[in-house]
């Protein structure tokens, strides 16, 4: 089998694994509780009655590993339970909302990686210069910037004295593209600002680090111009390490989301489990939480990947501090 | 030669770090004609890469040209613009540079970094250049020179990977190539093969080298004329006749004493070996196999065996050499006998008790009897303690000296080691190179040992400083009565120390005996390659060298190229295994 | 080698110096406030000053008042002292523990490494803010819970890196010489270890530690972390955000507070560290 590919095969088995660890702390971190899930659901209200009345709807009485493989063999087949809270299916509760918040990074995504990217570059072509020590230090400054900072200074600045946008994202897919783009600019800038900071000091990190390598003094001894160096000798090493960079930072998003999502009033999957969390609804919360690790494993997962796809050596399943991966 | 206009002309160059402070190279001038090859001849900190750097208008991050003038042809080149040194780099001046495997970009394939010069200066066709690549690798004897060259730089030997790197600097047939230290970071056997082909490449044209390195028996074999540095000046400069002849200056007789000192023809003298084979053996080896891995089931040997079926015996007052080059396994054996990497099989035996394999089954004071000492003496002292707290250390695990009399102690191991014994207050960061391997010594001293493994301790030394660490390690040897294994990668290095000879190569002992004998007739055609590739300090040696390598068995003259490469990615399969 | 010995280090950075000073000083002035608050607030964090929510600043409330009309000023002195402390306690936790399972990982090896390497990875694998909701949703929120779960979600970031450390370290001759004398592990891991790695590891905790302020205040802001009466400065954050439609700048305060020691805290690391070690603790 080709190297790579039998990389590529491991790296999924063992993001599998990963997810299947995880589904079994989610399960279990829900179920081990001090208390009851029926007493905790129903709060202080609750009679025993009510309480065996759940139990057995929800099947609560019967053993908990028999529940987490029934659990687990639902979410396979898209049945991720009911809500306890509204006695309604989850998968319905998720419905939309998973779409909004598939659109919120997404256009996040969009939005601040080519920025990110440009700005990083721009930075270390001119490393050392007036503008990258400028340019670090904001930059710096803003990737430790907290998105409820920002966020509420944007909605100060744009909603209340500029009175430009809502401060409350009302995500309605039926009044056409420009009511949709007005609800999601704000939320899209703040989580922006935070991962394009991010992604552009690293960025800036690995094409300053490559260019002091010898190979690159070396180009140089050679003849090869500036402009060259950077574009063939630096860049074609930078591609692998960038990738996963930007792969790292949209996993590291979801903290994000789940703050944007609370300023914003947004009905994403974040908003639904903070939602959840508050009324003690486990069955939505476990599902929350396994779409979140989900998208998060299968990011951290490309990242590799592609750390891998852009390194000769490491394609070839050599590392190349020496030790194999 | 003297009489034609030079090709590079220095001087009176002073380069000095940017901030200020002490110049690098100080008021150096020089001149390179066509065809003349110059070395510049230095030791660490004496400025000599700065200056071959120079020659192609380059100073690196952090230092400036304070003043002095450089000329390439007719070319200003302090004066030239970066256009125009861009235009002469890589065609009129190249450069090949000490590391290969650093200086090779790990993403592109050997033949587009190889014609790269040919296509940012578009001087011709690229189907051209390749064919000149490809004529240049079969002048510079690498395998299959069709194919090679698509490989990806990790994918051939240091010796290969060294030999495309000056196939790149002579791919536009420049009129100046710079080298620095070109194959410092070879094994013997693979040096003289790149020597070879690199002098013979060089040779066919009017090319001037300027030829940057520490090692006067290198330089003797390719250069006309000699300039020795020493911390940013000129001592000297000669015809290398005159140079190896008559040397003027103290220094370069000391330079020169350093490596006359290892002509094997002049090896320890006799009797001593008579004397101590009476006696039993202190430390000996009995079979050990070692290796990397998961062992096999079937044989219960490791995947990769890096020590196989290896046996030796020391003496008291005796150094037993062991000699190979990387990947032979005597390292792998240095840890064995100390401990720290379990053997498979076999036994280490102590004055005839046998020792547990791993060091933390051995008792205090079997760890106290046997004493290694490292390669590196950079990395072997904790940079953060001081020299007193690194020896002391030792002296309190085994409770060698009550703290009352530590400092006292400490003072009289340094004084052992010929270090003042102020140096106890020192850091590490605060010694040279040799005070540091010194101290290693010192503390491995201070347990008082009966058995001394000095695991290749010169290797990364100065010529100079490393013939004064073998006086010293004799020294001790006849003082403390210490049984000594002499672990290095040069057979010239032990000429004059040791009592007794073991070659290895991957991992057997392929030959054993009186190192005069064992010098003077060796009867394994390993031996005999080693023995034929170490530079000798006169002219002509490379040539008679080469005849003589050609003459020993083909299985050999192509050795130098492959092994190293192997074994260690063999091992590195291991670890991922 | 002759390059490395030729090449001469950077010069001095200049302008780092103001950087470096100016957070060192924010750092040790929150670090005051939060010692000392209770010596400081004007006013009780829970007592009410004014009739009005949202009131303008003033000399009675010198940063105007809450939702419920006490002075913000003392809320948010209150406050330092509570998101500061937890913050600090969970990393601290969080190196204790990382740190010397890290470094004994790379001392050992072997079963131990990889086993502690396997759960650190699933660790890693989730996402942090999501494991803490998940941990409130079980057992509840309270200060002692939030240091705990904070202390254990960088515990594993805390390990990577030790563990990455004192490999580089162990490798290194000087370990193998005292290796050969037989020393054990709690003098190879702090006698010979721990003083090479100190400078990255304290440039770390601070890194971590604005993680940690970041990671609370967001539960806290989303109203799953510390609880009213109290609260931390996610928690201001939280309780006024409905004032920024009256245009007040009530929430915005205790957010520039927790921006300025995070940005405090990762300016000093980059003004004095190794940047390739900021680098590899942000890549985890």
């Amino acid at each position: 089998m080709h190297p790579s590919l039998r990389f590529a095969l491991r790296r999924f088995a063992v993001g599998a694994l990963i997810l299947l660890a995880v589904s079994l702390l989610v399960f279990v971190g829900c179920e081990i509780l001090p208390g009851d899930v029926a007493q905790v659901a129903l709060g202080q209200f609750a009679t025993p009655e009510s309480i065996r009345a759940l139990h057995q709807q929800f099947g609560l009485d019967r053993p908990a590993p028999l529940r987490y493989l029934e659990w687990l063999i639902g979410i396979l087949h898209g049945d991720w339970g009911m809500s306890m809270g509204t006695k309604v299916p989850v998968a319905q509760l998720l419905g939309e909302r998973l779409a909004n918040t598939a659109m919120l990074a997404g256009a996040t995504t969009i939005v601040a990686i080519p920025l990110a990217l440009a700005l990083g570059l721009l930075m270390a072509l001119r490393a050392g210069s007036r503008f990258d020590r400028a340019a670090s230090v904001v930059v710096l400054a803003l990737s430790a910037t907290p998105e409820f900072l920002i966020g509420t200074l944007a909605v100060m600045l744009f909603s209340v004295h500029l009175n430009w946008l809502p401060a409350v994202a009302q995500v309605t897919f039926g009044g056409g593209w420009a009511a949709l783009a007005r609800s999601l600019l704000l939320p899209v800038i703040t989580l922006s600002i935070v991962v394009a900071a991010q992604i552009a000091r690293m960025t800036r990190a690995t094409i300053v680090n490559l260019l002091d390598l010898p190979f690159i003094e070396m180009a140089t001894l050679k003849g090869v111009p500036r402009r060259r160096i950077i574009l063939v000798h630096a860049l074609i090493n930078a591609v692998g390490p960038i990738a996963n960079v930007v792969a790292l930072n949209i996993a590291y998003l979801v903290s994000g989301i789940v703050v944007v999502e609370t300023i914003f009033a947004f009905p994403g999957v974040a908003r639904l489990m903070v939602d959840a969390v508050q009324a003690r609804d486990l069955p939505v919360v476990q599902a929350c939480a396994m779409l979140f690790c989900f998208a998060y494993v299968v990011l951290i997962l490309a990242a590799d990947l592609l750390a891998v796809l852009f390194n000769p050596r490491l394609r070839r399943g050599i590392h190349p501090d020496g030790s194999a991966g | 030669m003297q009489a034609a206009a030079p090709i590079l002309a220095i001087d009176r160059l002073v380069v000095a770090p940017a901030a200020g402070g002490a110049p690098v190279v100080d008021g150096i001038s020089l001149a390179v004609s066509p065809g003349e090859v110059l070395a510049l001849i230095g030791e660490s900190g004496s400025g000599k890469t700065t200056l071959a750097l120079a020659a192609l208008g380059y100073v690196r991050p952090g230092l400036a040209v304070r003043s002095g003038r450089i000329r390439l042809g007719a070319t200003d080149l302090l004066g030239a613009g970066e256009a125009k040194l861009q235009d002469l780099r890589g065609r009129r001046a190249t450069y090949i540079a000490q590391s290969a495997a650093a200086s090779f970009n790990p993403a592109l394939r050997l033949d587009a970094q190889v014609t790269e010069p040919a296509r940012v200066h578009r001087l011709r066709p690229l189907a051209e250049a390749l064919a000149k690549a490809r004529l240049l690798y079969r002048r510079l004897d690498l395998p299959e020179p069709e194919r090679i060259g698509q490989r990806f730089p990790h994918e051939v030997s240091g010796g290969q990977l060294q030999r495309f790197m000056i196939a790149m600097g002579l791919i536009e047939g420049p009129q100046l190539v710079v080298c620095d230290e070109p194959t410092s970071a070879l094994d013997v056997t693979t040096q003289v093969e790149v020597l070879k082909a690199f002098k013979a490449v060089i040779r066919d044209g009017s090319t001037a080298g300027l030829f940057v390195s520490h090692d006067l028996a290198v330089v003797a074999q390719l250069a006309d004329r000699i300039i020795v540095l020493r911390r940013g000046a000129l001592v000297e400069q000669g015809t290398t006749e005159a140079i190896l002849a008559a040397p003027q200056e103290p220094y370069t007789r000391e330079l020169i004493a350093a490596c006359r000192r290892w002509d094997r023809r002049r090896p320890a003298s006799p009797p001593r070996v008579a004397a101590c084979a009476a006696a039993p053996a202190r430390l000996e080896v009995v079979d050990v196999t070692a290796g990397f891995g998961p062992r096999e089931p079937m044989t219960g040997r490791p995947t990769i065996t890096a020590v196989d079926a290896a046996a030796l015996a020391v003496r008291p007052r005796e150094v037993v050499a062991i000699i190979g080059e990387s990947g032979s396994g005597k390292s792998t054996l240095a840890q064995v006998i100390a401990g720290l990497h379990p053997a498979a099989a076999g036994e280490i035996r102590l004055d005839g008790a046998a020792l547990a394999p791993a060091v933390a089954r051995r008792s205090l004071d079997q760890r106290r009897r046997v004493q290694i000492v490292f390669q590196m003496a950079d990395t072997a002292l904790n940079p953060r303690h001081r020299v007193g707290r690194i020896i002391g250390r030792a002296l309190a695990f085994f409770g060698r000296a009550p703290r009352a009399r530590r400092p006292a102690r400490i003072a009289e191991l340094l004084a052992l080691v010929r270090l003042p014994a102020s140096y106890a207050e020192r850091r590490p960061g605060e010694l040279s190179g040799g005070e540091k391997q010194r101290v290693n010594l010192a503390r491995a001293l201070a347990a008082e040992p009966d058995v001394l493994i000095c695991d290749e301790i010169t290797s990364a030394l100065d010529t100079v400083v490393a013939a004064a660490i073998v006086r010293l390690v004799e020294d001790l040897r006849d003082r403390l009565g210490l049984a000594v294994l002499f672990i290095s990668h040069d057979l010239a290095t032990v000429a004059t120390l040791a009592d007794r000879v073991v070659v290895m190569r991957r991992g057997k002992i392929v030959e054993r005996g009186p190192t005069g004998e064992l010098l003077a007739r060796p009867t394994h055609p390993y031996t005999r390659l080693l023995l034929a590739s170490v530079p000798e300090l006169r002219i002509g040696w490379l040539e008679e060298a080469a005849g003589r390598r050609a003459a020993l068995l083909p299985e050999f003259a192509e050795t130098g190229a492959a092994p190293v490469a192997d074994v260690d990615r063999g091992r590195e399969d291991a670890h991922a295994g | 080698m002759s390059a490395a010995n030729e090449a001469l280090s950077p010069p001095a950075r200049g302008p780092r110096n103001a950087l470096f000073a100016v957070a060192a000083g924010v750092l040790v002035a929150w670090a005051l406030i939060a010692v000392l608050a209770p010596l400081l607030v004007p006013h009780d964090p829970t007592d009410f000053v004014s009739d009005d929510p949202f009131a303008a600043p003033s000399r009675i409330a010198w940063l105007g008042t809450d939702y419920l009309g006490r002075d913000l000023f003392s809320r948010l002195i209150a406050g330092a002292r509570i998101s500061l402390f937890m913050a600090f306690l969970a990393t601290l936790l969080a190196h204790l523990l990382g740190g010397t399972l890290g470094l004994m990982a790379a001392v050992r090896g072997g079963l131990f490494d990889a086993a502690v390497s396997r759960i650190v990875d699933i660790a890693l694998s989730l996402p942090k803010i999501i494991v803490g909701l998940v941990v409130v949703a079980a057992i509840g929120t309270s200060m002692t819970v939030l240091v705990i779960v904070a202390g254990l979600v960088y515990a594993a970031g805390v390990f990577r890196i030790a563990r990455a450390l004192g490999a580089d370290v162990a490798v290194m001759d000087f370990i193998r010489a005292a290796r050969a004398r037989g020393e054990g592990a709690a003098w190879l891991i702090f006698g010979e270890i721990l003083p090479n790695i100190i400078m990255p590891l304290a440039a770390d905790f601070a890194i971590r530690m604005s993680f940690a302020i970041l990671f609370m205040s967001s539960l806290s802001f989303i109203g799953l972390g510390v609880q009213p009466p109290r609260a931390d400065w996610g928690g201001l954050v939280r309780e006024n955000l409905s004032a920024l439609s009256a245009g007040s700048w009530a929430p915005i305060f205790p957010a520039l507070a927790i921006a300025s020691v995070a940005i405090a805290l990762n300016l000093l690391v980059d003004a004095i560290g190794d940047r390739r070690q900021l680098a590899r603790i942000r890549d985890e």
